[in-house]
């Protein structure tokens, strides 16, 4: 991006990369990391939380997956089961893969994409990493002392009145969760309102903005929500209320409602940033502009404002009545477009792009084959008559790994690859990221789209046993499920390994355009070392459209 | 990249001591911070609005014991509190008048009478609560609730189950509504010692400005709560 921040020389070898004053060389000592306002030292422990709940949640998955090696059940008793996949569930949704993206690389990106020095709030920011392992410390407070056993999503009357385990704690942790979740959103669209550098306008943004701009708006209005339904729970089971409980005259399906009216757009809080990143990398990767940037730009909000409309498709099977299904089921449909919009740009922008197979846009090219399988899926499970038969099977729990693993996740390692350089000023090793992203890529089909098959044949979900028919299939998933680990694991390793023995990676290894490539890496504490000034889009790597439209633009002024 | 020299069109304010470092000047931070409280109070408005919704939807389906139940409700009291709150949100639009017009003691005395009235609002609500534990209308195993209607007299164990739903709703919204007094009381009673140190003035009183936003909201969320919990189908009393 042209703009005229005067930095010191770009020029950098390895001597002089960490002589420069940066974000992290600026203070040492775990004083200046646990009271920093500075949104990058922020992301830092972010990503060290959330890679630490992603291992929780991984290991649950493992021994879900060993279970499931057998159709007896051999290893776990179907009590100690159902508290492994809620768990898993729990963890991975609430603790991962709603705060990945946003917390992570959004908290990172957000100030550097849009030349600012810094969130608006950043003590609020700060508050929302503690209250986030707050919330974290209750709800492995409950797992260790034996976890809960009511499915992730907390269908009452089960979770107030009969289950015995940990609810009010998880639910509690959840609860806390949520402020902190709403800290980061109020706080990226106060940012992205009055923070950005002068001439950058909103269609001058980057779509990774666009996408984080729409997800904090589900975020602000949809958290409080959940935040309230699972207090309910929790009043209604500490004080033996009624407010969900049929015996009492309560009604089960009006949680079901409040839950879903928060849990549906909360998948588009975990899939939206992952466009984002995508967005950034086919860009970077293709060297060029991405087709239709307003379309993209604008099918992030309408993915948003839909998202709030289609919770009713959880509930095809819980009496709803037909008329309300059949305009949910529509509803959901339409979902549909705006994700395809998407879709179809980024293979538009790849036609006659200048392709470079780099680790990220690896990343990229998976996260466009396996999220157009879960969106296609979405499109079945939308359906009333099809979702009737696939309710409860593996066909659903397919779908949804495809869209928050195959599609967040892979969006999720994809920034962190192409960002990394930016963040620790580092370079990790070509091969072996690739191999890794491999694995992910293999590891993840080989591990789900059986799944899809086992659901479509009639295998439940939630269940520690099955048929003995259906084992072959079980067992491709679970070796799967250990290629996806290896997967997982070699980034984590490179990445700490690269810290210190990586090549210093210079300010901009990719030859990126973008706002915060603009600045060294990594960056000083306040960003830029002198306020940029924007005078057109984001990626416009072909110069001569450059040159020719700021002419252009000195003509018409 | 050219490097000419920057104008930056933000930093033309001097730099003022309450500037945070990310902010250009005290107009983009003000700014900042009111869009923030409005984002957060949107956020209280779902918050409530999950209530609220509940609360319509169990009105619907048992409107005679909600109506019933409802009665028992002290409108006098509730009607005294809806005054003392707006009252209390007269008191600290003046409290911000008094900044502008920098009436330095004027801010700390406006602020501790919205602390006055707000802690009369909550003296009254829990008289309010201790009639409801005498008259075992507090949802859990001494429930019980016979209605003062003269259409029905005797115990009626479903209405008396959907009576304890209307309750259990009126100490939940009421609840956290008097939750979120107190947090705004204890954030007036920091603004009023800081008030009385002279810390706002009419150039500076952003703080004043955020925390009327709060206090307004709650009063407005109780002139909500007051007519949908003590006033719908008092007629029929
Ligand atoms: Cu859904």
């Amino acid at each position: 991006m042209n703009t005229t921040a005067a930095a010191p020389p770009v020029t950098t070898t390895a001597e002089t990369a960490f002589r420069r004053p940066n974000y992290l060389n600026a203070a040492y000592g775990v004083r200046s990391w646990l009271l920093t306002r500075d949104h990058k030292r922020i992301a830092i422990l972010y990503l060290i939380s959330v890679t630490t709940f992603f291992a929780i949640g991984s290991l649950f998955a493992l021994l879900i997956r060993l279970e499931l090696l057998t159709p007896e059940g051999d290893l776990f008793q179907p009590d100690t089961y159902n508290r492994l996949f809620t768990m898993h569930g729990v963890v991975m949704v609430f603790f991962f893969l709603i705060p990945a993206i946003p917390a992570v690389l959004g908290n990172f990106l957000v100030p550097l994409m849009i030349g600012a020095k810094d969130l608006a709030f950043p003590k609020l920011n700060l508050a929302s990493w503690y209250v986030y392992n707050l919330g974290g410390i209750f709800t492995l407070w409950a797992i260790i002392h034996g976890g809960v056993d009511t499915g992730w999503t907390f269908y009452t009357p089960f979770s107030t009145h009969y289950s015995n385990t940990y609810v009010i704690a998880t639910a509690l942790g959840i609860f806390i969760n949520g402020f902190s979740t709403i800290f980061t959103g109020l706080n990226f669209i106060v940012t992205i309102h009055r923070m950005r550098a002068p001439g950058l306008t909103w269609f001058r943004l980057p779509l990774f903005i666009w996408a984080t701009y729409a997800t904090s708006v589900i975020i602000v209005l949809g958290t409080p929500v959940i935040a309230i339904t699972l207090l309910l729970v929790a009043v209604e089971k500490t004080f033996h209320l009624g407010i969900f409980d049929p015996a009492l005259g309560g009604d089960p399906v009006l949680f079901q409602h409040m839950f879903w009216f928060y849990s549906h757009p909360a998948v588009y809080i975990m899939i939206l940033p992952a466009m984002g990143v995508e967005s950034e990398l086919i860009a970077a990767f293709a060297r060029k502009r991405i087709v239709g940037y307003k379309v993209v730009a604008f099918a992030s909000i309408a993915i948003a404002v839909l998202g709030f409309l289609v919770w009713g498709h959880h509930m095809f099977v819980a009496g709803e009545s037909i008329y309300a299904a059949t305009i949910f089921s529509v509803l959901s449909m339409l979902v549909a477009i705006p994700s395809a919009v998407k879709v179809f740009n980024w293979t538009a922008t790849l036609y006659q792009g200048s392709i470079s197979f780099q680790t990220p846009m690896l990343y990229a090219l998976g996260f466009i084959g396996l999220f157009t399988l879960g969106g296609l899926t979405g499109v079945m499970v939308a359906t009333l008559g099809f979702d009737v038969h696939v309710h409860d099977t593996y066909f659903v729990v397919a779908h949804f790994h495809y869209i928050m693993v195959g599609g967040t996740i892979m969006g999720y390692l994809g920034g962190l690859h192409y960002w990394w350089p930016k963040i620790s000023g580092k370079l990790y090793p070509a091969f072996l990221s690739k191999l890794a992203a491999l694995l992910v890529f293999v590891g993840f089909n080989l591990t789900f789209f059986p799944q899809f098959i086992l659901g479509y044949l009639g295998m439940p979900r939630r269940y520690w046993s099955y048929p003995p028919e259906f084992q072959v299939l079980n067992v491709l998933s679970t070796a799967g499920a250990s290629i996806l680990g290896v997967g997982y694991l070699l980034p984590l390793c490179y990445f700490i390994w690269s810290m210190r023995y990586g090549k210093d990676s210079g300010d901009n290894p990719w030859g990126a355009v973008g706002l915060e490539w603009d600045t060294t890496s990594p960056p000083p504490t306040e960003n830029f070392y002198t306020t940029p000034v924007v005078t057109h889009g984001p990626y416009e790597y072909n110069r001569e459209e450059v040159h020719n439209r700021m002419s252009q633009e000195v003509t018409l002024g | 990249m050219a490097s000419s020299p920057l104008v930056d069109p933000h930093a033309t304010q001097a730099h003022h001591r309450a500037l945070a470092h990310q902010f250009d000047s005290l107009d983009q931070q003000k700014e900042s911070s009111t869009l923030g409280m409005w984002l957060f109070l949107v956020t209280e408005i779902m918050f409530f609005g999950g209530l609220f919704t509940a609360y319509v939807i169990y009105r619907t389906l048992y409107p005679q014991a909600f109506a019933l139940a409802s009665h028992t409700l002290n409108v006098p009291l509730g009607g005294a509190n809806t005054a003392i709150l707006i009252g209390s949100s007269l008191t600290m639009v003046l409290a911000i008048w008094a900044a502008q017009v920098n009436w330095r003691k004027g801010i700390a005395l406006f602020l501790l009478a919205t602390i006055a009235l707000g802690a009369t609002f909550l003296g009254i609500k829990s008289v309010e609560y201790r009639e409801k534990f005498e008259t075992h209308h507090v949802p859990g195993p001494s429930f019980h609730f016979v209605p003062e209607s003269e259409h029905v007299k005797v115990t009626d164990p479903q209405l008396e189950r959907h009576a304890s739903i209307f309750f259990s709703l009126y100490f939940i919204m009421t609840g956290l509504h008097a939750l979120h007094m107190i947090i705004g009381i204890g954030i007036l009673a920091v603004l009023t010692v800081l008030a009385w140190k002279g810390k706002y003035d009419s150039e500076y009183h952003n703080p004043l400005e955020m925390t009327g936003l709060y206090w307004h909201f709650v009063d407005i969320v109780w002139i909500f709560l007051f007519p949908l919990l003590y006033l719908l189908g008092a007629h029929a009393r």
